[in-house]
């Protein structure tokens, strides 16, 4: 159910964004959504891609620093109220959200957002009796 | 235990009667230069004004600038016919600084290397991988001749090639390895992130590291990394090379071998003689050099001279502490005296950033700022944008309390600064000057 996200590490230069994609490309692996976090000096790009495993070879081979993550695809429903409803259902399991960002695919009745938590179990156990649907890596790259 | 006991265990009257007698000679050999000639009269100096040790402090210093000056052999004290080899530094400014050896000269040097090595428990059976850099630097020629005389099995691979480095080390049984320490951790790095091997697993038993200051930390990352015991070595191609001053298995200090060398340490900014157990400049005196004396050396290496009980190891020559820094290495950042080997002894504590930094020194408005560059080790990251923050912080503090000066840390990804091999340069300092 945990979707296999990419973390690497960059320094804020000019065309080293590009560089990374560059690589990723060369190597045809398909990023399927992407996020920056970064401070004036560095940042972490993260990407879901749709050969994980491959992408994170390849960046290592290329000397990047890259971690893989765990996160989650949750299906949030594409009407008001419908990211409430999701960010709720974790508060009241105690469980946080440490970032999130949207996926560029969507499904016809809901947008997908890639969640990371800091207790990747207890958000997975949290929505277990509720309405709330989560995606498995191989549907997720399957979206347009 | 020793290679000469005599010299080694001389007592302190013994060595300062011996240490007279030799650095009169030297004296009157430095005053049939041109240079000294020059140089001596225009103190007022004649080499018969020195009647005891003490009277050293009515000679004029040398410096580096007059090395410069007497380019290329105003300091020559014998016949050319005499000299066997040359060495140079290479001067940033332009002008090499330049010492020749008579073949008595270099026989001594030897003997004086091999003393060292020696000292460390280091024997003939064992086999020794040069990997400082050959040719006019004295760092290669230095320790070769020295092993040889000890009568080990000398590889000379010089530096660089980091591949048959490790391929000599493992196929010929090397014992002991000669390095500068930004070197040891590169190749340590190599052997990790490249080959998948520890560097304990070379079999390596000693390190000779030197021609670069090195801190405490540092030498326990390298001993660590290695498993291997180190041996600091202290010395300049002004003083011959290698082999001024080196350490004993006790390592409470460098000894400086005073029956070659004279040792003072002075206030770098009055001239002034200090006490030992005082931080100021070293300044030497070669006491057996035929072919160029220098007198009155100074080195621009900040150190001190230890005040104790005396050496375990039974030998009276005096230690200094640690090289701390080179005056003229020393920046001055918003009014502190700021040292590389400070920045680099708290970066070696902290495990999240590799071996490799960069200092640079710019100008925010009149305010000076420092910037320090450091590699992100690719094993502490987690991919936690936090976590990275918390790192820079923590090397702000650290840093902050150790030089009194606020740096700026940037986290670069490994492998993104230039490494060091042979001296490492890691100051760039962009301030203008008015």
């Amino acid at each position: 159910m945990k979707v296999k996200q990419i973390s690497i590490f960059i320094e804020n230069k000019i065309g080293r964004l590009a560089e990374v994609t560059k690589v990723l490309s060369d190597v045809l692996v398909n990023i399927r959504a992407l996020s920056l976090a970064d401070t004036k000096d560095f940042g972490i790009l993260r990407l879901i891609v749709d050969e994980p495993d491959k992408a994170q070879a390849t960046l290592k081979n290329n000397g990047y620093t890259a971690r893989e993550t765990e996160v989650l695809a949750v299906e949030v429903p594409d009407r008001p109220g419908g990211l409430f409803e999701v960010l709720n259902t974790f508060e009241e399991n105690k469980v946080n959200v440490e970032y999130m960002y949207a996926f560029a695919g969507k499904l016809e009745q809901s947008a997908i957002m890639i969640f990371r938590f800091d207790d990747v179990e207890n958000a997975l156990s949290s929505i277990k009796n509720t309405s709330l649907k989560i995606l498995t890596h191989e549907e997720l790259v399957k979206l347009v | 235990m020793y290679w000469n006991e005599e010299i080694e265990t001389i007592s302190r009257e013994e060595l300062q009667k011996l240490q007279l007698e030799r650095l009169k000679k030297s004296l009157e050999i430095a005053y049939t230069t041109p240079f000294y000639k020059t140089h001596f009269r225009k103190a007022g100096f004649k080499p018969s004004d020195l009647n005891t040790l003490d009277d050293i402090v009515k000679i004029p210093f040398t410096t580096k600038d007059d090395l410069r000056k007497a380019y290329p052999d105003g300091m020559l004290a014998v016949d050319k016919s005499k000299v066997i080899r040359m060495h140079a530094s290479s001067g940033t400014t332009g002008t090499p600084t330049v010492v020749f050896h008579t073949k008595k000269d270099i026989d001594t040097w030897s003997d004086l290397m091999a003393r060292s090595i020696y000292m460390a428990g280091i024997r003939n059976s064992d086999v020794f991988q040069n990997m400082m850099t050959y040719g006019l630097f004295t760092g290669g020629l230095g320790l070769h001749y020295g092993a040889e005389r000890a009568g080990m099995m000398v590889i000379p691979a010089s530096s660089g090639n980091t591949h048959r480095q490790i391929k000599l080390i493992q196929d010929f049984k090397v014992s002991v390895i000669h390095i500068t320490p930004s070197y040891a951790l590169h190749v340590a790095d190599v052997l990790k992130n490249e080959l998948n091997i520890n560097a304990s697993d070379l079999g390596i038993k000693y390190i000779i590291y030197g021609a670069e200051p090195t801190g405490d930390s540092t030498r326990k990352k390298i001993q660590e990394l290695y498993k291997a015991q180190s041996f600091n070595c202290y010395g300049l191609s002004e003083m011959n090379g290698p082999g001024v001053g080196f350490e004993c298995p006790y390592k409470t200090g460098l000894h400086i071998w005073e029956d070659n060398y004279y040792l003072e340490i002075i206030n770098p900014e009055t001239g002034e003689q200090v006490n030992d157990g005082e931080t100021g400049e070293l300044v030497l005196t070669t006491l057996m050099r035929e072919g160029m004396p220098v007198i009155r050396y100074r080195t621009k290496d900040l150190t001190q001279v230890i005040v104790d009980k005396g050496c375990k190891c039974g030998r009276r020559h005096k230690r200094i502490k640690h090289i701390i820094g080179r005056s003229d290495d020393m920046m001055i950042v918003r009014g502190v005296n700021v040292f590389p080997s400070q920045i680099e002894h708290v970066l070696m504590r902290i495990p999240e950033v590799g071996t490799n930094y960069q200092i640079i020194l710019d100008k925010d408005g009149h305010l000076d700022t420092m910037t320090v560059k450091v590699e992100l080790y690719s094993k502490m990251f987690h991919g936690d944008l936090k976590e990275l923050k918390a790192i820079q912080k923590k090397i702000e503090k650290e840093l902050k309390d150790e030089c009194m000066v606020s740096p700026k840390i940037i986290l670069v990804e490994p492998g993104h600064l230039p490494p060091s091999m042979g001296k490492a340069v890691r100051v760039i300092d962009n301030r203008k000057m008015d």
